[in-house]
């Protein structure tokens, strides 16, 4: 007895067969299926002396996570304004321009922080 | 936490259990979700779990239930007769399984040199699953594709937030469409899809870039013309030239919409980073792809790449899957060692020294090198 001619039997035996029992999947349901997604409001960590986050937080939490932000590598002050660019006018993110130089601020520190923490080796 | 060792950081990423059908993975982002499998995974066999499958998600807006008997794909455009297809019909059709490794586009981002910006994975984003299906072929025959078809286009239930912004939109020309390959997945290691993997419909475009196997498939439409929507035109495009790579700040150079995948190798019983007793012997084992052809050879080197060892190859599961090898290496002194792995396809790809960079991050296809110290 051929591998997929024994399968089918023993899925009949089982009682779950299907008309194609031996096929890719035979048995297979798609029941409907709800599930919960974890929720993140975390706002943007304040830096100590540093630029304020108000304006991360007004523009840039809506659309996904701070951790996207906060997992990015050093960018310089203009990869960070295109980024911001590239947010409002691909993107379409409802960014308020009145805000552009406060966000870039925070980015700037941000990246200041990554880079020391990588020079010190933590 | 996890540390990716992402050069200039920061690489630290909690793990999660917190997602739907899902065990502990990386956490690159609560919402969308991107959810990385952390390497050691892969060291467990050559079908990745779907609970440890990584998760990719562009929009914030897609459904959290999906009602089955409510399910609907519709096939429209350049077609006879234009299509609504339940799951119970979708079922019914003659059946197809293929084993293919799905791999984000950006795999290893967070590792090029110089750093580029968007989703930061180590090696991560990919996956390798038995899938179960449909032809596409056979649902585009039952719509009947007209004369002057060109393109393919494929959506799924996932929108933007905000209004304005592109809906995320792939398409495949016409001839890979019906060459038969690509499948409308509604089973991965034979059970149903986890809903962040795309339940209850996935595309599977055997070779490809992850970017075209559309979650929760919902819409295709067969074009008249070429796709020009922003996620073809441009987003996830490359360097046409070889390699994909172009030197950083470079500009002006050709590019082309990301396709077929290229060889890779990645050890998977070390970590990297891990400090190791010294021992004389050292096996070595991992995995490896060939991107749009069989594993043909995986080769080990110990000392930069000047000399290299063959190893050992597992059982073969088919041109688009993972497949296992294995090696011994002599560490020789205590010490740090840097471990090679380099992959040659079936069509003579042979991975590159030199990695790939490219502005988005796409397509790393180098000698990955792993750094262990033995003590």
């Amino acid at each position: 007895m051929s591998a997929p001619l024994l399968l089918g039997t023993l899925l009949l035996l089982a009682g779950c067969a299907t008309p194609d029992a031996g096929a890719p999947g035979a048995g297979l349901r798609l029941e409907s299926v709800a599930v919960e997604l974890p929720f993140d409001a975390e706002p943007y960590p304040e830096f100590a002396g540093g630029p304020s986050a108000e304006a991360m937080n007004n523009n840039c939490l809506s659309c996904h996570s701070g951790s996207m932000v906060l997992a990015q590598p050093v960018l310089s002050k203009a990869g960070w304004a295109a980024e911001v660019a590239k947010m409002r006018n691909v993107y379409k993110a409802p960014v308020d321009p009145a805000e552009d130089a406060a966000i870039i601020a925070w980015l700037v520190a941000q990246s200041e922080r990554v880079a020391a923490a990588a020079a010190s080796g933590s | 936490m996890i540390d990716l060792r992402l050069p200039g950081g920061p690489g630290e990423r909690p793990l999660t259990t917190e997602f739907p059908q899902k065990g502990s993975m990386i956490l690159q982002r609560t919402m969308p979700p991107l959810l990385e499998t952390p390497m050691a995974v892969f060291d467990e066999g050559v079908f990745t779990p779907n609970d440890r499958f990584y998760v990719r998600w562009h929009w914030g807006s897609f459904p959290t239930a999906i009602d089955a008997g409510a399910y609907r794909l519709t096939i429209s455009g350049q077609v006879n007769t234009p299509l609504s297809l339940s799951l119970p019909e979708l079922l019914a059709m003659p059946r197809v399984e293929v084993a293919a490794i799905n791999q984000c586009a950006g795999n290893s981002r967070g590792l090029f040199e110089p750093r580029v910006a968007g989703a930061q994975w180590g090696h991560g984003a990919m996956g390798n699953a038995r899938w179960t299906g449909v032809r596409l072929k056979d649902v585009l025959a039952r719509a009947g594709v007209k004369a002057g078809a060109v393109a393919v286009q494929f959506g799924g239930l996932d929108e933007p937030l905000v209004e304005g912004a592109p809906d995320y939109l792939k398409s495949l020309d016409i001839d890979h469409a019906l060459a038969g390959e690509v499948m409308l997945a509604f089973a991965m290691n034979g059970e149903p899809l986890p809903l962040l993997n795309g339940f209850p419909l996935r595309l599977v475009v055997p070779g490809w870039f992850s970017t075209y196997w559309m979650k929760m498939l919902a819409t295709i439409e067969v074009l008249p013309a070429p796709d020009t929507n922003f996620w073809m035109a441009k987003a996830y495009r490359l360097p046409s030239g070889p390699g994909s790579t172009v030197a950083p700040g470079a500009s002006g150079y050709a590019e082309r919409p990301i396709s077929t995948m290229v060889p890779r190798a990645f050890v998977t019983n070390l970590a990297d980073g891990a400090t190791l007793p010294m021992r004389a012997a050292l096996p070595v084992r991992g995995l490896a792809m060939g991107g749009d052809a069989s594993v043909k050879a995986v080769e080990i080197s110990t000392d930069g790449g000047r000399r290299w060892q063959a190893a050992a190859l597992g059982a073969d599961e088919g041109r688009y899957s993972f497949r296992r090898f294995e090696a011994v290496v002599a560490p020789g002194a205590a010490g740090p060692m840097e471990i090679l792995a380099r992959c040659t396809n079936m069509d003579g790809a042979t991975q590159p020294m030199a990695q790939t960079w490219n502005p988005g991050g796409y397509s790393r296809g180098g000698v990955e090198r792993l750094q262990v110290s033995l003590a």
